[in-house]
């Protein structure tokens, strides 16, 4: 598909959690929906397309631009497919007290991958993050796909191993569709 | 010395008080429907106010007498500030995780006496899965007529709404957090005007912290003397440290305020891993000055008065525990970096602050500055203090001041012919 035409995903397939999400706020404030609406999309392993911006957009009547705003500043919204499994590790100071620059390593080593890389069967990327309210269980990691974001914590190497295998296996529903 | 346990597990911890009957058989919404069905709005503030509450979310200040600020104009909104991500802090989530009802309690209560009819319970995005579980706990009192329509057959309507940030840590301060309700950029606004008189697309609002909220039925139900009778005269009741680092057993105790480092660290949580020599302690996150762990430090009470007398804050008690081991300089580099990430871009001086200070941190580490690169370190956070929208920046200096003030060798370790250690006749 070429043009950027707003889908209608949201509106057919999810009419009843959109209906949800809107009731939360006044009617004359429907943009305070737009960061549940985007959640609503990424969770049914949708990227914050420009199609789907653009439905959010048409929803909320308001522009583009502003849910496009939205999706840069927030880090947990993304405009480019990542790994169907984001595992995103904590090294902020606490957890990097506890060995988390060592284990975020090994993670790495173990799927053949630095920083920020996504592995080449495209089922997971490693990212290093900022601290997850979980210090006291260092090493610790999320991971953030298509069924939300879970934590993981008191983490061995080995957990990790059994985690990949387990979500390199699975068939969630977090294949990134695409928008129609 | 006593570990309480009001705020995350109730009545001892034995009994599973995060299903609701279990909750409701220990007293639980007692303290709620009194209110409701006995007490003006008013009253509920001035017991809070009587109570001493200071508000657990970092600033301390009067949780009652913040209520009776709010603007006389409706509606009104009430906001849990649940975003808790400052580096250490990990006492909200288990709060929502263990004693969801109290909390829920305490922010219905608040709602009550703000005369607000709409709460809503602003939860970091990483907490997705608590928040599911914390939406079906609020169904739940839908269902049982604790929230909704005409509450106890009275006037009294509530609702609860939950709404996920999406990772960032500026929208736990509370304007940037009610920019983001409002579906913007989360940058703090300025103040004032204050949430109480222009909150929540600008209606009167209270913040609160969640922890602050979970205090709330607690002094209804036993009174505002009791309340006052734990912790010191200016800081009252419990509080939840947050231990981390290099604790022998890291965790969230709960003790009166006025406990001392040393009896926290040592009687409490079991001393310093691998007993290793404790170097420094950052009492509160990256936010507050780092203080090096000598007698007095570890004899100062954890109050919200004390710890300014030693140079730091409690803010919201999340202490880093620092060993022997520890480069200064690299602790700081690690805060500098969070800062530099978390920076909202909205000011000159911390977004481009920020980033000058990571890369001289940096480069001090990978051991390629020269001592010109630390002197200037400290002139750039000269030039970011009290020059910010909002205390982000402020934040962001002080691991720099402490760290170089009390830690200078680390800093020298890094630097060829360091300025402290060097002497005159060597200098090219
Ligand atoms: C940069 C920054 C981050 C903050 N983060 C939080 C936070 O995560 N949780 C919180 O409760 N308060 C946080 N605060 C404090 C809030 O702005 C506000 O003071 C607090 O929610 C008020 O509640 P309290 O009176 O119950 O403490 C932060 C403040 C600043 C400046
Ligand atoms: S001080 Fe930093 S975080 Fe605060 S408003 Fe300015 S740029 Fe944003
Ligand atoms: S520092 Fe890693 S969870 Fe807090």
């Amino acid at each position: 598909m070429s043009s950027t035409i707003a889908s209608q995903i949201l509106r057919t397939r999810y009419s009843d959690e959109v209906k949800d999400i809107l009731q939360r706020y006044p009617d004359d404030q429907k943009r305070s929906a737009v960061m549940p609406l985007l959640f609503l999309a990424q969770k049914e392993g949708l990227q914050a397309t420009v199609s789907v911006m653009s439905e959010i957009a048409q929803i909320l009547e308001i522009s583009i631009t502003q849910v496009a705003s939205i999706v840069g500043f927030y880090t947990l919204y993304y405009a480019h497919p990542g790994g169907k499994n984001r595992i995103q590790i904590c090294t902020d100071l606490p957890c990097a007290l506890r060995g988390a620059d060592d284990f975020a390593d090994k993670v790495c080593e173990k799927l053949g991958v630095n920083i920020g890389e996504t592995t080449e069967d495209g089922e997971f990327t490693v990212e290093s993050v900022m601290c997850l309210a979980a210090c006291d269980k260092a090493p610790m990691f999320q991971i953030q796909n298509g069924d939300g974001i879970s934590y993981h914590e008191r983490q061995t190497i080995s957990d990790v191993q059994a985690l990949i295998e387990q979500l390199s296996n699975s068939e969630t529903n977090n294949s990134p569709k695409d928008a129609e | 010395m006593t570990e309480y346990l009001l705020l995350r597990h109730r009545n001892r911890g034995e009994e599973n008080i995060a299903d609701l009957d279990t909750y409701l058989s220990l007293g639980g919404f007692q303290a709620y429907e009194k209110v409701v069905t006995t007490m003006t709005p008013e009253e509920v503030i001035d017991m809070i106010k009587a109570s001493g509450l200071r508000g657990r979310g970092g600033a301390g200040f009067p949780t009652g007498v913040k209520w009776s600020f709010l603007a006389d104009r409706y509606p009104r909104y009430v906001v849990a500030n649940s975003d808790e991500s400052e580096p250490g802090t990990f006492k909200d989530r288990e709060i929502m995780e263990h004693n969801p009802f109290q909390f829920l309690e305490g922010l219905m209560i608040c709602a009550y006496a703000a005369k607000a009819e709409v709460a809503y319970n602003y939860c970091r995005g990483e907490f997705w899965e608590l928040t599911q579980v914390l939406e079906s706990k609020v169904q739940q009192l839908n269902d049982r007529g604790l929230l909704g329509d005409r509450v106890f057959d009275t006037d009294y309507s509530l609702q609860i709404y939950h709404h996920l940030g999406a990772g960032a840590y500026i929208c736990g301060e509370e304007s940037a957090l009610l920019e983001s309700i409002e579906g913007k950029l989360g940058q703090p606004r300025l103040k004032p005007p204050f949430p109480a008189d222009r909150g929540l697309y600008q209606l009167p609002t209270v913040v609160n912290n969640t922890e602050t909220l979970t205090n709330v039925p607690l002094i209804i139900s036993r009174g505002p003397e009791w309340y006052q009778s734990i912790g010191t005269e200016k800081s009252c009741g419990p509080k939840i440290m947050c231990l981390s680092g290099h604790a022998k057993h890291p965790g969230n105790y709960e003790t009166p305020l006025g406990i001392t480092f040393r009896e926290l660290i040592f009687d409490l949580a079991g001393g310093v891993r691998d007993d290793k020599k404790l170097k420094a302690i950052m009492p509160s996150g990256a936010s507050a000055p780092i203080l090096s762990a000598s007698d007095e430090v570890l004899d100062t009470p954890l109050t919200y008065e004390d710890i300014p007398k030693i140079g730091s804050q409690l803010g919201s008690a999340s202490i880093i525990l620092l060993d022997e081991t520890v480069d200064i300089s690299w602790a700081v580099l690690k805060t500098m970096k969070f800062f530099e990430h978390e920076s909202c871009g909205k000011c000159t001086p911390c977004r481009e602050g920020t980033y000058w200070m990571y890369h001289l941190l940096d480069r001090i580490n990978s051991d390629k500055a020269e001592q010109v690169d630390v002197d200037l370190l400290g002139e750039v956070a000269q030039q970011v203090v009290g020059k910010c929208l909002c205390p982000l920046g402020d934040f962001a200096t002080s691991a720099v001041f402490s760290g170089i003030e009390l830690f200078q060798a680390d800093f020298d370790l890094h630097i060829p012919n360091a300025v402290s250690d060097a002497d005159d006749s060597n200098t090219k």
